[in-house]
């Protein structure tokens, strides 16, 4: 991939200071209770990753931030705002970006529409030359419908489209769902360069090898609780231990 | 010969009526899921407002083409905001009935203060008269309504599929909980299209007024053909309503000329033959 600088890459905490703080979290699908007071912190420049099997709460949790679930509790701050009752197009406008799980291509628009569709929410997001510069297959795919693209294009499409929106804090719902393995390779080095370039990305992910090439610290999620968490450079002393709450 | 011309001018006409109602129709399910039987009152209301505007404020057609759909248009988003928004989620059923209801209030009060006999509302005197082409005698403002028509049918199908509006309008269509997290505002954009089909019908019953009168049952009477018209052009299709609309029209008239019995009953029969072959419509797509 080439490594052209992002210049205009929006200005994120170089600090290192906290942006995202989950507190008591909890949600509900109808009468489901699903997440049941989820703790955690994201801290600026870093990639963080939730893993847990299916079911635990983590696609939850990423819905629950983004304010897109029914009902929600606790408290959720975002560079110090508490965003539990706001809605989600202005939890948008604050920043974060959100790439679903079914990534959420549109039929009916074309890959240049779905691509300029989410709203620039703020200065210094990644201009399309160096969109194309990450995803160049996109380039040559403008003006085909968007869910005729494969697997693999449609991820990147998903992500592309939330980098030119200016936010700098990313979600990202297992961007590698079904993908095999050299593009699974490319969507880590995307990450990886994102990451270097100062986004904040907060992953969901099952495969945690992959996780493990972008992550630098992890949370295990199980029955909509946090049960642990370790940074990248414990995560060989946990290895047992992860192998046991992912049932791998 | 002439009585052929003149059928296929009238069929272009109602096909004119045809395309802007079910063209407001379209867009209001494409985005709400709501099958809009308040339709054909709105477009009743339309023409009210222009007589109103007349003759109580002196305010001439030209400015009543713009300010009657603004008019119904704000009335439609103080439905939309206080009644219809509850529905969104609910089987097409609830919608339906709730905009029958709604139909058969807005239809009941008119008839209370103004009974259903039409009042006059004249055309403006620049297109007033006609022009004869030879083979027939073509009045002005009928042709202008069939070319003002088509422009708006032909401008909103552009704002939809060709501007960037439009792609929040379709994205929303699809998946409106994703293109709120995206940032835009989907309840103020919902309400705001379905101002925007409401208006639609207010124009066409603007355009009406000079040629049909303004009656308090206008839009009943109409509003039957134009659900049959928006089966056949598929429901929730911005082209294919506006190409059935006119089409439509056209056959209507041509069956006046060739075999005039069955010239009210030739759209639902042609709504059977659709449904019985392809029940989508002929543009639709599957719900």
């Amino acid at each position: 991939m080439p490594e052209t600088a992002m210049a205009d890459a929006p200005a994120k905490a170089a600090t290192g200071g906290n942006v995202l703080q989950v507190r008591n979290l909890e949600a509900w699908y109808g009468e489901s209770h699903i997440l049941h007071g989820i703790n955690f912190d994201v801290n600026a420049g870093e990639v963080v990753t939730l893993l847990g099997r299916n079911g635990a709460g983590k696609t939850t949790t990423l819905k629950s931030i983004m304010g897109i679930i029914g009902k929600r509790a606790g408290s959720i701050k975002f560079n110090n705002q508490d965003i539990i009752r706001t809605t989600s197009d202005k939890i948008a406008r604050m920043g974060i970006a959100f790439c679903p799980e079914e990534r959420g291509i549109f039929s009916s628009l074309d890959v240049r529409e779905n691509l300029l569709l989410p709203p620039v929410v703020r200065p210094g997001g990644l201009p399309l030359e160096q969109i194309f510069d990450l995803f160049p297959n996109l380039k040559e795919r403008l003006n085909s419908q968007g869910t005729k693209l494969s697997g693999g294009e449609q991820q990147m499409l998903a992500i592309a489209r939330i980098l030119r929106t200016g936010a700098s804090f990313l979600m990202l719902d297992e961007p590698t769902e079904g993908l095999a393995p050299v593009i699974i390779q490319q969507i880590g080095h995307t990450i990886a360069r994102l990451k270097k370039e100062g986004f904040t990305i907060l992953l969901v992910e099952q495969n945690f090898r992959f996780a493990s090439t972008v992550a630098d610290r992890y949370y295990v999620v199980e029955h909509g609780k946090i049960i642990d968490g370790f940074s990248n450079a414990e995560l060989a002393a946990n290895m047992d231990k992860l192998h046991t709450y992912l049932g791998v | 010969m002439q009585a052929l011309y003149a059928q296929l001018l009238v069929g272009l006409i109602n096909g004119s009526f045809y395309a802007l109602l079910s063209l407001g129709l379209a867009v209001i399910f494409g985005m709400l899921n709501i099958i809009n039987f308040a339709h054909g009152a709105l477009y009743m209301m339309g023409a009210f407002v222009a007589y109103f505007l007349l003759n109580l404020g002196g305010i001439s057609y030209w400015w009543a083409l713009l300010l009657a759909p603004i008019i119904v248009g704000i009335f439609g988003m103080i439905l939309e905001r206080t009644m219809l928004k509850f529905l969104a989620g609910l089987d097409h059923l609830y919608g339906l009935l709730l905009t029958f209801g709604i139909a058969l209030i807005v239809q009941g009060v008119f008839q209370n203060y103004f009974g259903s006999s039409g009042l006059p509302y004249s055309i403006p005197d620049q297109l007033k008269g006609g022009v004869n082409l030879g083979f027939m005698f073509l009045p002005i403002y009928r042709a202008w309504v069939v070319i003002f028509s088509l422009v708006v049918c032909i401008a909103t199908w552009f704002l939809i599929e060709k501007t960037r509006l439009g792609a929040y309008l379709r994205a929303a269509t699809e998946n409106p909980t994703l293109v709120r997290a995206f940032g835009v505002n989907v309840p103020r954009m919902i309400t705001l299209t379905y101002g925007l089909g409401v208006g639609l019908a207010a124009l066409a019953g603007v355009l009406s007024a000079p040629i049909n009168q303004v009656r308090p049952l206008m839009g009943a009477d109409l509003i039957i053909v134009v659900f049959a018209v928006v089966v056949i052009g598929g429901m929730g299709s911005i082209m294919g309503s506006i190409i059935t609309g006119f089409a439509l029209g056209v056959i209507e008239g041509l069956t006046k000329y060739f075999y005039p019995e069955a010239s009210n009953t030739v759209v639902f029969v042609l709504m059977v033959l659709v449904l019985l072959v392809k029940p989508t419509g002929l543009t639709g797509r599957a719900a």
